[in-house]
């Protein structure tokens, strides 16, 4: 009797937002892929999805490492099965490479510089310049950007389109404020011009780049702290 | 005998190379017509009315002002080029000036243009001449091409001239960034043809403001006067006045070079209180 129970290598939950698949991260990924085509056969065709829709599925590997072409090859016999799409994938482990890449996109990086005119200063993960960025300069990073300085030149942050960076200086009078694919240009008239005060910019719930005291910051990106109690 | 004179060239030789060695200052700005020729003339005259050795060198090439600057165009015979081709020594193409026996000019070809000469051979003229000269002057062609490569290579240290206007601080800034790339001490800065009054209603930049916004040290301030473009016609450094306020400038950003300290000179036109205290002492005229 106990023999028959044998530890299942895939398990399906239903939730409200899809399926999630709990795969086993100590058979073989054939072993793995068998039971998967097995127990999606037995189901009877795209039960859970709409006419149009796909199912959306979350996969929860554990330990298991996924190669892309084992990503691919899942991919697929949910698809051809029950018409699903992979939506997240959930894994407790990550490759040398990714979490390198990680750990540079959420580093902070220093740089004592002013950046003239005609130069581009352009930074994996967020940037904290202690510095001026000088009318015709330009700074960039795939997150955020702090000038502890005057801000006169073009800075762009999330430039690989994180919508949700921001940039902040203590003196913002740039020429272009760019945020991910967003742009704004600077006040033609000097009327208009910011008050000497420590300014933040950011994409609002309309598409466009907003200036505002830095202290509004925490109502509109918390995730940014990453103390959270004091 | 033989031997022993031998002996003594070599020992002064050793000498000059260990102690002596001049500084090369090139004088660069990137945007052209902001008194890059102007500066290094005056600045040069006032060194060597320091009693400093000096040595001009125009890396102009092609479109050499320097000689007509200094008022000694008529007494060239070989110029850098030719130096560099190795058609004269270095010692035949250097021009004396007519005032100083200290002050030489080494002028620039007027039918080549800058790409005849590489930046290391302008580099080896300009330390054979650091060998003799305390200072070696060294004047950039506007632009950031070959040519400003060519004069920046041999230089120690720069001077980087600009005028209160946004172009030519924005030009400046652009060549401070490309200075911090050589192998060269920080620049300094000249701020030159200032209009006193233009920048005290806000028509023109402050010196302030353009020290804030370039971030260098501040070597000297030259205001704009009718004398200086007068005595550059005449072919006749204005440094020679000594009654003229950019004279003064000139001589006070000399003095800086040497090492004194030497207070701004004030742009306020002090006629005006001149001329109420003498009518508060009775002194007409």
């Amino acid at each position: 009797m106990v023999k028959n129970v044998k530890k299942q290598n895939v398990l399906i939950k239903g939730t409200k937002s899809g399926l999630t698949f709990i795969l086993n991260d100590l058979c073989s990924f054939e072993a793995l892929l068998e039971e998967l085509q097995d127990k999606l056969s037995e189901r009877p065709r795209s039960s859970m999805a709409n006419e149009s829709g796909f199912v959306r599925v979350k996969l929860v590997t554990g330990k298991r490492y996924l190669e892309r072409a084992q990503v691919e090859q899942l991919e697929k016999t949910l698809t051809d099965h029950i018409h699903a799409v992979i939506d997240t994938i959930e894994s407790d482990v990550l490759t040398k490479k990714e979490a390198e890449e990680l750990r540079k996109n959420q580093e902070v990086n220093r740089l004592l510089k002013v950046v003239r005119s005609g130069q581009v200063v352009e930074v994996v993960g967020d940037l904290l310049l202690l510095g001026d960025v000088n009318p015709g300069g330009t700074v960039k990073a795939t997150g955020n950007i702090y000038v502890m300085g005057k801000l006169q030149g073009i800075a762009h942050a999330g430039t690989q389109g994180n919508i949700q960076s921001v940039i902040c200086a203590s003196h913002m009078s740039p020429s272009q404020l760019r945020i991910a694919d967003v742009f704004r240009r600077s006040p033609e008239t000097e009327e208009e011009q910011s008050p000497q005060e420590m300014e933040c910019a950011f994409v609002n719930d309309g598409g466009e780049i907003v200036l505002d005291r830095i202290q509004h910051l925490i109502h509109v990106r918390p995730d940014l702290s990453t103390i959270f109690e004091i | 005998m033989l031997l022993n004179r031998r002996f003594w060239y070599i020992f002064e030789f050793c000498l000059k190379g260990e102690s002596d060695l001049g500084e090369a200052i090139v004088v660069t700005s990137g945007k052209g017509g902001v008194g890059k020729t102007t500066t290094t003339a005056n600045v040069g005259t006032a060194l060597a009315l320091a009693g400093k050795k000096v040595c001009l060198v125009d890396t102009d090439i092609g479109l050499r002002n320097l000689d007509v600057v200094m008022g000694l165009e008529n007494r060239i015979i070989y110029d850098l080029v030719d130096v560099v081709e190795g058609r004269c020594r270095l010692p035949q193409a250097l021009v004396t000036d007519k005032r100083f026996e200290c002050l030489t000019l080494l002028p620039a070809a007027q039918t080549k243009d800058k790409t005849s000469v590489q930046p290391r051979q302008i580099k080896a003229v300009v330390n054979e001449l650091k060998q003799d000269y305390d200072y070696v002057l060294i004047d950039c062609p506007a632009g950031i091409e070959h040519g400003f490569k060519n004069a920046v290579s041999g230089a120690d240290k720069a001077i980087v001239v600009t005028t209160p206007e946004v172009s030519s601080v924005r030009d400046a800034d652009r060549i401070i960034g490309l200075l911090e790339k050589e192998d060269i001490e920080p620049p300094s800065l000249v701020i030159n043809r200032i209009r006193p009054h233009m920048s005290k209603n806000g028509d023109a930049l402050d010196i302030e403001e353009v020290v804030t916004i370039l971030a260098i040290e501040l070597l000297g301030i030259v205001a704009d006067t009718d004398d200086v473009i007068k005595a550059s016609n005449r072919g006749e450094p204005i440094a020679m006045d000594p009654k003229n306020k950019a004279a003064i400038a000139y001589r006070n950003i000399a003095r800086r070079i040497c090492g004194e300290t030497v207070p701004l000179l004030s742009l306020e036109d002090d006629s005006k209180l001149f001329n109420k205290m003498k009518k508060f002492l009775g002194i007409r005229g």
